[in-house]
């Protein structure tokens, strides 16, 4: 970075680029954390949610920036999370100062309350965890005295066999109440409601085994099988903790959100004085003012200054909207070019932001009752369980008038029946499918999308952003790249996106002297003695002007010569020429749904030969074209970008978001895609329909598997422990049938 | 056969020493950014961990 005319340049990001840099909030005119440090014994801290840190360079990059504040003692950067931990012990180091450090690197930053953030999905993720450490423990060392009686092939000495059980049951005893903990109180909870669901065999099952096993250990007659129950409860708590992991990545959407929204404000008083307050504490009739660079966090009426907006997380409008007072500005936009002053109208309950919050919950609540597919199964299965294991206790009973051989045969035909393979028949297949689609750049944040998208047979995309980039790009032409040089020395000192297009193509350098930013119309400064202006054509050529066609740029002057027409375009991404073609091949149709203007929307529907469109369209028109497809029984996918879309996305049958959007769409839809190449949908489409072959397949064996099991169960043919073998194999053929899905080659000819 | 009687409970101690610390370090958050502590490897400074 270098230092010129006292304005740092900004460092852009990301160093590997895999998220655009952040670039509000410069200047030092940033959000007051104040309201979120917190202290503890003389320690402060912040938490911080960082945006655009992606890979290791960036927690470096963001460590050693921090670090370099004098005062601070720890920094901790969760990659994972995105979550920044500062503490420091000097009362008087400017919590600022950190958030102006992240924004000159490159990356958003947004002060929250950490304790808001533990939520019970982490917590349940981590007992699951411990619990099948704990299964996993006991099932090795149970095994390990199993297989030394075994070995002995039946002529191990009395002693020392009940030796053997005793140490066996010390073990799974306490290790199988401990961690038999979730399917028991699943169990109960559902008994309780009157019905059963599959953890009821299953508990039944361990407590049985367990139960038996220790009367035998006593009476030291017969055998023990101990080693059935930790086994049968270390498989299945796997299966459940993979699931657990991927449903807390994928609730994340609404804590994100809430985070943003505890941002701080600066209200004024009756005298006018400035108090730095949470966003959560605004009532409607504050008066607050809003730095260039900060984000409304509510929704206002303007009262005083002229300022410029971006709300391209608000409608996707690319050019900045001019503002002045006595205007409506929701809340998401973001002030450009000067501090104004504003009448709160809503609070955060009620302003646009929470609206938009809410519709992701409702379309959230929807999504979880896919997964009932496994339970429903279930309710109608578990009962012939329990009831064939009753029957073969009685019948075998009844023949033999043994207790304990009649229950040793039920056992095991609980075990067997156990539908473990169809329980982990879908979330194998998404996992390995996930994986795969992870080396493309594409991540999945929620275990049951991969069926819904392969369902889909319409999509609905967003423009800016999706099918363009999201940045305007400045068209090369002779006459304004020899004026480049010179026009990047103004624009250098300007926040507007056209100003930053030059910016990125002439590179860092240096500032024009004496730079002002006049509010809907330009820069002015003084280059080698000579005023210049870069701007609007109607500011720079005055009344004499054709500017209805010049929307599109900015016109650059320098002293007394003729002004040098920059040209700005969005580029689309690359793909567009062959998307529509591939996803037709493969029955599926597409359309263009836009918050943009008219003629830009139908140049790239033109572009793509998509047929169906739409421009100027709003976040909740957007939500009721989804309803509307839902009603016309189309199942559609949606891809788009930018907070608008976040209402629509939870609505739809499934949904993607391409890499660098705003983060809390991201955790709303269903997916990430890397957004470089529009191709990744279709390859996305292949693995998904793939992958729903493939859970098909799992499903069919585990119900082969049950109708050779359970007779051969019945019959008395199988003790306890081959049952749990036999149970636990169903379950790895279902688990390597879905790793086949890694072999399958790219159908689509690589580009 | 009298060596069993040491070497079970052995074998079941060095066990449970194992669970503990798996245990541990769940709960004192080591596996709460797992992409943050594969790429703190290749950064190159000299801060205590």
């Amino acid at each position: 970075m270098s230092t010129a005319e006292g304005l740092q340049f900004q460092d852009s990001g990301c160093p590997q680029g895999l998220a655009p840099a952040e670039f509000y909030q410069d200047n030092g005119q940033t959000i007051d954390p104040a309201a979120f440090v917190k202290r503890k014994n003389g320690e402060y801290s912040l938490d911080i949610l960082v945006r655009g840190a992606k890979c290791g360079a960036c927690l470096a990059k963001i460590e050693n920036g921090i670090y370099e504040l004098t005062g601070v003692d720890l920094v901790r950067m969760n990659l994972t999370t995105g979550r920044l931990r500062v503490t420091w012990s000097d009362p008087t180091f400017p919590a600022v100062a950190i958030l102006h450090k992240l924004n000159t690197l490159g990356y958003g930053a947004s002060p929250f309350d950490p304790d808001e953030a533990k939520t019970e999905h982490a917590k349940r993720e981590r007992s699951l965890l411990i619990a099948m450490a704990v299964a996993g423990f006991a099932a090795a060392n149970v095994m390990l005295l199993s297989v030394s009686i075994w070995a002995g092939g039946g002529e191990m000495g009395h002693e020392t066999k009940d030796l053997m059980h005793w140490v066996s049951a010390a073990i799974a005893l306490p290790a199988a109440l401990f961690a038999g903990r979730p399917f028991f109180r699943s169990a109960l909870d559902a008994i309780k409601a009157g019905h059963v669901n599959m953890d009821v065999p299953i508990s039944l099952a361990v407590f049985l085994a367990l139960g038996m096993s220790l009367y035998v250990t006593i009476t030291g007659s017969g055998e023990a099988y101990f080693d059935a129950a930790v086994m049968l409860l270390f498989f299945l708590l796997i299966g459940r903790f993979l699931d657990a992991r991927l449903q807390r990545e994928a609730h994340s959407a609404a804590r994100d959100l809430a985070a943003m929204q505890s941002v701080s404000v600066t209200r004024l008083d009756e005298h006018g004085v400035a108090h730095s307050v949470k966003a959560s504490e605004l009532a409607p009739g504050d008066i607050i003012q809003v730095a260039p660079g900060e984000r409304f966090a509510v929704d206002v009426e303007l009262v005083e200054g002229i300022s410029e907006l971006d709300t391209r997380m608000v409608t996707g409008e690319t050019r900045p909207v001019p503002v002045e007072p006595g205007e409506h500005i929701y809340s998401g936009a973001v002030n450009i070019i000067q501090s104004v002053k504003a009448r709160v109208l809503a609070t955060t309950e009620d302003s646009m932001l929470s609206e938009i919050g809410k519709l992701l919950e409702t379309g959230e609540q929807k999504r979880s009752s896919y997964r009932q597919i496994a339970d429903f199964a279930a309710r109608l299965y578990v009962p012939i369980v329990h009831t064939l294991a009753a029957g073969s206790f009685l019948v075998w009973f009844f023949l033999v008038r043994d207790v304990q051989h009649a229950l040793f045969i039920s056992i095991s035909v609980l075990i067997i029946t156990c539908p473990c393979a169809l329980a982990l028949a879908a979330p194998v297949v998404q996992v390995v499918a996930v994986g795969r689609l992870f080396r493309k750049a594409v991540y999945l944040k929620s275990g049951d999308s991969l069926e819904r998208i392969a369902a889909c047979d319409h999509i609905v995309f967003d423009k800016t952003g999706t099918l363009t980039q999201p940045e305007p790009n400045w068209t090369r032409t002779p006459e304004s790249e020899s004026a480049l040089s010179d026009a990047a020395m103004l624009a250098r000192g300007s926040r507007h996106p056209f100003s930053r297009a030059i910016v990125r193509a002439a590179g860092a350098g240096p500032l024009a002297n004496n730079i002002t930013e006049i509010a809907g119309c330009g820069v002015e400064g003084e280059l080698n003695g000579a005023t210049a202006r870069l701007g609007s054509a109607k500011w720079i050529l005055g009344e004499k002007s054709n500017a209805t066609n010049m929307e599109g740029m900015l016109l650059f002057q320098f002293g007394d010569k003729d002004p040098v027409v920059f040209e700005f375009t969005e580029t689309p991404v690359s793909g567009f020429e062959t998307l529509s073609a591939e996803l037709l091949a493969r029955g599926v149709t597409c359309e263009v749904l836009s918050g943009d203007s008219e003629e830009r929307v139908a140049d790239l529907a033109q572009m793509m030969q998509i047929e169906t469109w739409s421009s100027g369209v709003s976040p909740t028109d957007k939500a009721d074209r989804m309803l509307d497809l839902q009603d016309g029984d189309r199942k559609v996918l949606m891809v788009g970008d930018g907070l608008n879309d976040a209402g629509a996305l939870a609505h739809a049958h499934a949904s993607l978001t391409p890499g660098g959007a705003v983060d809390i769409s991201r955790s709303a839809s269903d997916g990430v895609y890397s957004g470089e190449d529009l191709l990744t949908i279709v390859d996305i489409i292949d693995v998904a329909r793939a992958s729903k072959r493939t859970m098909l397949e799992n499903f069919g064996f585990a119900a082969l598997y049950n109708m050779i099991a359970v007779p051969i169960a019945v019959l008395g043919f199988v003790t306890p422990l081959i049952a749990a073998i036999a149970m636990s194999g169903s379950s790895l053929v279902v688990t390597l049938n879905a790793l086949r899905l890694n072999l399958a080659k790219e159908r689509r000819p690589s580009s | 056969m009298t060596g069993l009687l040491y070497l079970i409970p052995l074998a079941l101690v060095m066990g449970l020493l194992g669970l503990g610390a798996f245990v541990w370090s769940i709960r004192s958050g080591q596996f709460d950014d797992p992409k943050g502590a594969a790429t703190r490897i290749l950064t190159d400074d000299d801060r205590p961990l």
